[in-house]
């Protein structure tokens, strides 16, 4: 990549940590409004192109001369640890890191599973998983709870388990390996291993659903498979495991933070407990304004691309902002008011292009029963203690809390 | 007006279908379905909010 001289970059390393969850870093709105496409430095040393403004950021994402493939030379790589590339280089990719055909085949052969048709006939047993873990809480009879543990996590997880046919009882193996996975401080080493791990547990599920099919998204894949021919292990792994992994992390933490954001705006909140039938709008408008994987809308550029004034050169790499892109006023005004009702679905928190997010509708669905549920069965809930003293994930590629109190 | 969808490009993401059921569909495979390419007023108004949504570009309108 054609070097910028480092005293033309901002002097912080992107993506900067997240100070408080009510507000983008300051860097981002400076940078934004002085150039929507620049060049930054991350934190591991290399440089890539910024897009902090709305419109570039769709453009970038929906333009298929921008590369998913983390292969690639200059896919943005945050640690600049080279081991993880090497790693991309030796696994066969999921559909996240793949571009045109292939990915639109690797999309196709799961997407049948996650319509608004499937997941609508998921809705009463989430909402039991849902009940069964509020009663949980409300039986123990302790408090404070820690509702990541108690509900942010096992809802997602659960669902995702029943969904996949991965079996509950080893939440506490995959759940360890994700969150050190997503930690931007976990050691490289740590990290690669975690990885490593994940993988090898998921083979070892996989091959006993070809042994022993059941009704669920992993056997139908591995039958799919041998439909069309010979069985390609590596790939279902890879599969199985971004399934796995995006499957829960997200939701756990999306509902930690909204919990926080619905229970710091009473006003707000008021809202959607009086009428539910507000609550999808609700949910659009804590997903744009949280924001919370941030970076996971990297790409490469595979020729010269001219966007937002600059000229992104081939093999140059670009993160899309979800954050900076969601807080763009120029698409969502005041954007760092919680507004339940400003109407936001346009927002790029699950992304945009072929790659948005194919679990956005379970998303949803979970959210949404959630925070009705959760605050229709405990109206009095309330946040154990101030707001500051909440260990939120500053540094981590899924933004979110790593522990929650609250009581009643 | 009257809308097109091109099922080539189509990714499944469902957002027309959570806008407007009564125009969009999705087929077994998650592919988007027409119900009807020409929506009365009401649901016309908001198969335009889903053509704006779709993050692939797959639905268009020609306006008659
Ligand atoms: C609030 C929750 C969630 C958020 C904020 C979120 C966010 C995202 C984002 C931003 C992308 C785009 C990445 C890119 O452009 O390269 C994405 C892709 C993806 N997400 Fe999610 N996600 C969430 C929940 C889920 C769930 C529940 C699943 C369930 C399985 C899931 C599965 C996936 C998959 C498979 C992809 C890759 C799609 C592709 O490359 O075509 N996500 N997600
Ligand atoms: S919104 Fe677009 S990509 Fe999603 S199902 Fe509808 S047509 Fe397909």
């Amino acid at each position: 990549m054609t070097e910028t001289v480092a005293s033309e970059l901002p002097a912080q390393a992107f993506p900067v940590p997240r100070g408080c969850p009510f507000s983008e870093p300051a860097e981002y709105a400076r940078l934004r409004e002085r150039a929507p496409v620049s060049k930054v430095r991350l934190p591991g040393g290399e440089q890539a192109w910024w897009v902090s403004g709305y419109e570039e950021g769709r453009a970038v994402l929906a333009d298929p001369r921008f590369s998913s493939d983390r292969r690639k030379d200059n896919f943005p790589n945050p640690t600049g640890d080279p081991r993880f590339r090497e790693r991309f280089r030796r696994q066969p990719p999921s559909m996240i890191g793949m571009d045109g055909a292939d990915h639109s085949a690797a999309r196709r052969a799961v997407i049948g599973e996650f319509t608004v048709k499937r997941l609508a006939a998921l809705r009463p047993r989430i909402q039991q998983i849902v009940d069964g873990f509020i009663d949980d809480m409300l039986a123990a009879g302790t408090r404070p709870v820690d509702l990541v543990r108690a509900l942010s996590l096992p809802v997602p997880s659960l669902v995702i388990c029943e969904m996949l046919g991965a079996p509950y009882a080893d939440h506490e193996y995959f759940q360890s390996r994700t969150a050190a996975l997503i930690r931007r401080s976990t050691p490289s080493d740590e990290r690669l291993r975690a990885s490593d791990e994940l993988r090898s547990y998921l083979a070892d599920l996989l091959a006993r659903k070809e042994a022993e099919p059941g009704d669920d998204l992993y056997s139908r894949q591995i039958a799919r498979q041998r439909t069309g021919g010979a069985l390609d292990h590596e790939s279902l792994v890879s599969t199985a495991t971004l399934l796995l992994l995006a499957g829960h992390e997200t939701t756990a933490n999306m509902i930690s933070l909204g919990v926080v954001g619905l229970l710091e705006h009473p006003e707000q909140l008021a809202l959607i407990k009086s009428d539910p039938a507000k609550t999808p709008l609700a949910v659009e408008e804590l997903l744009r304004y949280f924001a919370i994987v941030e970076t996971a809308t990297s790409r490469v550029a595979t020729e010269d691309v001219e966007i937002g004034g600059v000229t992104v050169k081939a093999d140059e790499g670009i993160i899309v902002s979800g954050l900076s892109a969601n807080w763009d006023p120029a698409m969502f005004s005041s954007p760092g008011e919680l507004d339940l009702e400003r109407g936001a679905r346009h927002h790029i928190a699950f992304g945009y292009g072929p790659h948005q997010c194919l679990g956005q509708n379970l998303a949803r669905l979970e959210l949404q029963i959630v925070f009705d549920t959760l605050f229709r069965r405990i109206p009095g809930l309330r946040l154990a203690g101030p707001v500051d003293d909440i260990p939120f994930k500053a540094n981590a590629s899924i933004y979110g809390a790593y522990e929650l109190p609250v009581t009643w | 007006m009257r809308i097109k969808a091109d099922t080539g490009v189509c990714v499944g993401a469902g957002q027309c279908v959570l806008t407007e059921p009564a125009v969009f569909d999705q087929d077994d495979d998650g592919i988007v379905v027409l119900l009807t390419d020409q929506p009365g007023d009401q649901a016309a108004a908001r198969a335009r909010e889903a053509v704006g949504l779709c993050p692939s570009q797959a639905l268009s309108i020609v306006e008659d």
